[in-house]
């Protein structure tokens, strides 16, 4: 009898969810600790999984099928790749950190925040689920289930009166994205059956041999869109992440966390896993579209980012250029591209995750307040919180010995050796980096302190834990990120052969018609 | 009346065969209708203070025994083939229609629940129906605590026709029908107890324009009966397949009129788009217990009958309605969906939205393929439960002074403060309309937009799926407002459900949570399975006939 780790893993958060809705709010202390007793069982549960998996197996363990709607082929079918694992460990570590960073937030609300946690709990089923899913439906339906706790967080248990207007754009957006994804899914259905055999398993449909090898071009192109669409608005990617900084403004830090932290990842896993390996041929036909609008998202992104006044939409800018760096090493169509787009994925998640955090902290010790004009000299007052943030914003400018950077680098390398002439223009992303996230700090930390700040206390026992996971994580894995490249490259290497992908040669001076013809088949 | 005047041929024959009913078949329908009819004798001889328990009684057991009588004749149809025609093959008992009929069953049963409910002696009936709106007369009648028990005959008489109108098996049995079903229908939108001059207005305009769609359908059907010279659905297909059949030469305009006039009477039904604009008038001014059981019992006969017209008798000139059905599909789902985002009373804002919904479920019937009708079957039964639900949380939501129902959405905000529960029920269904995954309402979108995707209604689809996000647009605002919003000055006064009510919300929560995360028991047992040839090798440009199993012709 094996273990049903992924179901577990997903089962535990609902049910626990379940309790803590369940718990009268008049004990909502015994809530939170009901909650985060949960988050750190499921960290277990993963991080016991993650043990067992072996790098040199098959690419998918730990794999379910089970029949679930017979008429529409399909299955409750979940097991992980490396990519896939590293994506459900960064949720599954994240999650305990968000709850307990946001344990003494939501005192003032009505329900003393009970139903914030329960709601991040279901979150976590979901996120566990939409990386462990492979039936195409399946993954639909977590995609799409999973905004409706996020629309609560943000809305119901957001700061600032612009809320409401945020959560409802960003369910409009996504939900508009996964409703034309959803004529896609219906289309690999539809072609699924008529190859013999209706089934939405990804297993079946993938590859040479799959059942979506028959689909013709234009058709390919267009179900390549409807997926790629929705995975942009998620991603974000310029011109649709407009959402994003309206409700990471709008949300509790520890919303943001899970938003911009883990939730926006499936739009760019969802790239890799479905838009490229269901439909090769759409894909490098898409690449230079793809490419620049990387580009733009980039620049673009970062520029903006500069002249943020408010620190949760600066971060979410930051978001939106580094989004940028993942899906161009995405569509660069080379094993160090993807395996550093999968490694940015989840650096991305420590990194972006600990600014969060702590501009969280920062906010509930100035009334509130993410405005960066009302902090200045926190350094002084609270050197501790002024220094994680510093060493999370410098693993967010991807600083060499940090996380990121390792992500970064592989991005450029696996970039610049098919298309150099972007990897080149997108260095320009690295330099802003610097410029956004350096002046941040010198504004808020730096200086003479503000009056009202004088009395800042530095980071409590229980923020300490909060953060300090993250900031080891960046530190280690930005020493030695091997155990992450391991269990990631194998699933990259089976990825790149599946759609048919190889390297070019290692030639010094590779010419962009070579680099090209590497992409194109 | 029609056919006495035309020489028909088989006139005589009807006259003079003994008649050969097969009873055991048609037992549900008739259970409705001896209840119906005792439960006028009950008005006349049970005392007033009895009625109201007797007739619920009644009305409840015959609900209940018909659909009872409905799952065992599902064992009794054949084996092979759809099913059998009874009662000189008027009446067509096979699977679609026992899934109709027990979907209409189940779903009045809890309807009429709703209609029981009665709080402090207080329904939501008129006292007394005749009495001059503000008279002395009206107020006489409140304080003696008048009731109409009429309500529970007129309802069953409701859904006798309901169960025969997807049942009906030639053009005349369903004009009959759809007459049975709506005459009572009328006079019970009169009855609302709160604002009178509403619902009086909804019966009038509801009457008249319903007299008006009647009159097209009678037309469509002298037009079709000239082109085929038979109103049997089997003989308009043979003859369609025959080019024909001889009656009168090129007669191909009598038949596309017949067609189109005939459509016209039906979409009206269904509240289709351009005949849509009866809905939002009746839903609003008809006591919501009945505008529940007219979304949801009447929607699902109506395109029973909808189905059947264009399966069975036109199953063979699929080419010819298709188009016509495009149109109104894309009309439906698109000013629908835009004009619903202007509402500002929730009644009226579900009536447009269930008038959305039926242009989803006509992109299923666009299909003409056993996936579009079991599409549309699930679609129609998973909105039935939700819908019903949905009104059922309205009928608790008062306004602060006064009683009647607090139809402003403005004084709707903030409702998750004062009533979590109501608010969170409220909020599922409203996601399930909006087609949100784990609830019936997506996989009854799936299932629809498949169907038509497998037919080749691609574009249909993605204009299915963009009034779809404008739909959620409009859901979703009701839920930032119940949820996110402070409460209103006016805060509305929220009546605890009672046991009836409870009920209602209890199974609309049920059934749309179940029939979201375990449809298959439903879609793989009770619907039509697309036959062999037609899974393998489906041409998306979707073939012009409709399959022939699907249905008795």
């Amino acid at each position: 009898m094996t273990i049903p780790w992924l179901t577990l893993a997903i089962a535990l958060p609902a049910v626990g969810a379940l309790v803590v809705a369940l718990i009268p709010r008049e004990r909502a202390e015994l809530a939170k600790r009901v909650a985060l007793a949960c988050t750190l069982v499921v960290l277990a549960v993963v991080g016991a999984m993650a043990l067992n998996f072996d790098p040199s197996g098959p690419r998918f363990q730990f794999t379910e099928v089970h029949p679930w709607i017979a008429r529409f082929g399909v299955h409750y079918a979940v097991g992980v790749d490396g990519i896939a694992l590293t994506l459900i460990g960064l949720s599954a570590l994240l999650v305990p950190l968000v709850v307990l960073a946001a344990w003494k937030e939501q005192e003032d609300a009505e329900d003393r925040g009970k139903g914030y946690f329960a709601l991040i709990l279901v979150l976590e089923a979901m996120m566990i689920g939409v990386f462990a899913a492979t039936d195409v439906f399946l993954f639909y339906v977590f995609f799409e289930a999973m905004l409706i706790p996020v629309y609560f967080m943000i809305g119901r248990y957001g700061r600032g009166g612009e809320r409401r207007r945020a959560s409802m754009k960003f369910l409009l957006y996504s939900l508009l994205g996964g409703l034309l994804m959803l004529v896609a899914v219906i289309g690999v259905y539809a072609y699924s059956a008529q190859a013999g055999n209706g089934t939405f398993l990804w297993a079946d449909l993938v590859g040479a041999e799959g059942l979506l090898a028959g689909v013709d071009t234009t058709a390919a192109r267009w179900l390549f869109l409807g997926f790629f669409v929705a995975f942009a608005i998620k991603a974000p990617m310029w011109p649709v992440h407009t959402w994003l900084p309206a409700a990471a403004g709008s949300s509790r830090p520890g919303t943001a966390v899970l938003l911009v932290g883990v939730l926006d990842k499936v739009g760019t896993y969802g790239m890799l896993r479905y838009c490229l390996e269901l439909f090769p041929g759409a894909a490098a036909w898409f690449v230079w579209p793809v490419v620049v609008l990387s580009l733009v998202s980039i620049i673009y992104g970062a520029v903006v980012a500069i002249g943020q006044t408010d620190m949760l939409r600066l971060i979410a800018y930051t978001s939106v250029s580094h989004f940028g760096f993942i899906t161009l090493g995405i569509f660069a169509m080379t094993s160090q591209g993807q395996s550093g787009a999968a490694l940015y994925m989840v650096n991305h998640g420590f990194s972006t995750g600990a600014l969060f955090l702590i501009a969280g902290f920062l906010i509930t010790r100035n009334n509130g307040s993410a405005v960066i004009a009302d902090y200045g000299g926190v350094q002084k007052v609270a050197p501790v919180l002024a220094g994680t943030f510093l060493v999370a914003g410098l693993s967010s400018l991807a600083l060499p010995g940090l996380s990121p950077f390792v992500s970064e680098f592989l991005v450029f390398v696996g970039t610049f050796t098919v298309l150099p002439v972007p990897a080149v223009v997108a260095t320009v992303g690295v330099v802003l980096a610097a410029l956004y996230i350096l002046w941040m700090y010198q504004r808020m930390m730096t200086g003479p302190v503000r009056e009202k700040l004088a009395g800042m206390a530095d980071l409590s026992g229980r923020e300490v834990w909060a953060v300090a996971p993250l900031i080891a994580v960046i530190i280690l894995f930005g020493v030695y990120p091997q155990p992450l490249l391991d269990v990631i490259n194998p699933a990259v290497e089976q990825t790149m052969q599946q759609i048919d992908v190889s390297d070019p040669a290692p030639v010094l001076g590779v010419d962009q018609a070579g680099g090209q013809e590497g992409a194109g088949e | 009346m029609i056919p006495l005047g035309l020489p028909e041929p088989t006139a005589p024959a009807l006259t003079t065969q003994a008649p050969d009913l097969d009873y055991w078949l048609l037992s549900p329908l008739l259970v409705v209708f001896a209840v119906g009819v005792v439960g006028v004798l009950v008005e006349a001889f049970v005392d007033r203070r009895h009625r109201r328990l007797t007739q619920l009684v009644l009305a409840l057991a015959g609900v209940g025994a018909a659909f009872v009588l409905t799952l065992l004749q599902v064992g009794s149809l054949p084996e092979q083939g759809a099913g059998v025609g009874v009662a000189f093959a008027t009446v067509a008992v096979d699977r679609p229609t026992l899934f109709f009929q027990g979907t209409i069953l189940v779903l009045a049963f809890i309807s009429l629940l709703l209609i029981a409910e009665n709080r402090d002696g207080e329904s939501a009936f008129a006292a007394q129906a005749a009495a001059v709106p503000g008279s002395e007369e009206e107020r006489a009648h409140v304080l003696a605590g008048s009731q109409h028990t009429e309500v529970y005959p007129l309802v069953m008489f409701a859904v006798l026709g309901m169960q025969l109108f997807p049942a009906s098996n030639d053009f005349l049995t369903m004009f009959i029908a759809l007459e049975v079903m709506s005459l009572p229908l009328y006079l019970l939108c009169g009855l609302a107890r709160r604002r009178r001059l509403f619902s009086q207005e909804a019966a009038v305009k509801y009457f008249l324009l319903g007299a008006f769609s009647s009159a097209f359908f009678l037309f469509g059907i002298a037009m079709v009966y000239g082109y085929a010279g038979s109103v049997h659905f089997a003989d308009v297909y043979a003859a369609v397949g025959a080019g024909g059949a001889g009656v009168i030469e090129d007669g191909e305009p009598l038949l596309l009129i017949g067609m189109a006039l005939i459509g016209v009477g039906l979409l009206f039904k269904v509240g289709a788009v351009p005949f849509h604009n009866w809905k939002p008038d009746v839903y609003q001014g008809a006591p919501t217990p009945i505008t529940a059981l007219m979304a949801s019992c009447t929607l699902v006969a109506a395109f029973g009958a909808l189905l059947r017209v264009f399966y069975v008798a036109f199953g063979a000139s699929v080419w010819e309605w298709r188009p016509m059905l495009w149109v109104v599909a894309i009309l439906t789902m698109v000013l629908a969906a835009v004009i619903a985002v202007t509402q500002r009373d929730i009644k009226r804002l579900l009536a447009y939205s269930s008038v959305v919904h039926a242009g989803f479920v006509l992109t299923a019937v666009v299909a003409a393929s056993a996936d579009g009708l079991a599409g549309a079957m699930f679609y129609l039964a998973a909105y039935g439960f939700t819908t019903i639900g949905a009104f059922a949380v309205v009928t608790l939501v008062r306004a602060p002074e006064g009683g009647a129902e607090a139809g402003d959405l403005a004084q709707w905000a903030g409702l998750a403060r004062t009533s979590p529960f109501l608010a969170g029920a409220l909020g599922l269904f409203l996601l399930a309309f909006a087609g949100i995954p784990l609830t019936s309402g997506f996989i009854g979108k799936f299932a629809v937009f498949e169907a038509a995707v497998a037919a080749g209604a691609t574009p249909l689809v993605v204009v299915g799926v963009l009034s779809s996000a404008v739909t959620a647009f409009f859901y979703v605002r009701i839920i930032v407002l119940m949820f996110f919003a402070e409460p209103a000055e006016t805060a509305p006064r929220v009546l605890r459900p009672g046991g009836l009510t409870g009920t209602v919300i209890g199974v609309g929560i049920a059934a749309t949570v179940l029939l979201g995360v375990f449809p298959g028991p439903v879609l793989d047992n009770l619907l039509p399975q697309p036959s062999a040839e037609a899974a393998v090798g489906t041409q998306p440009s979707g073939a012009g006939i409709v399959p022939e199993d699907m249905f008795v012709r």
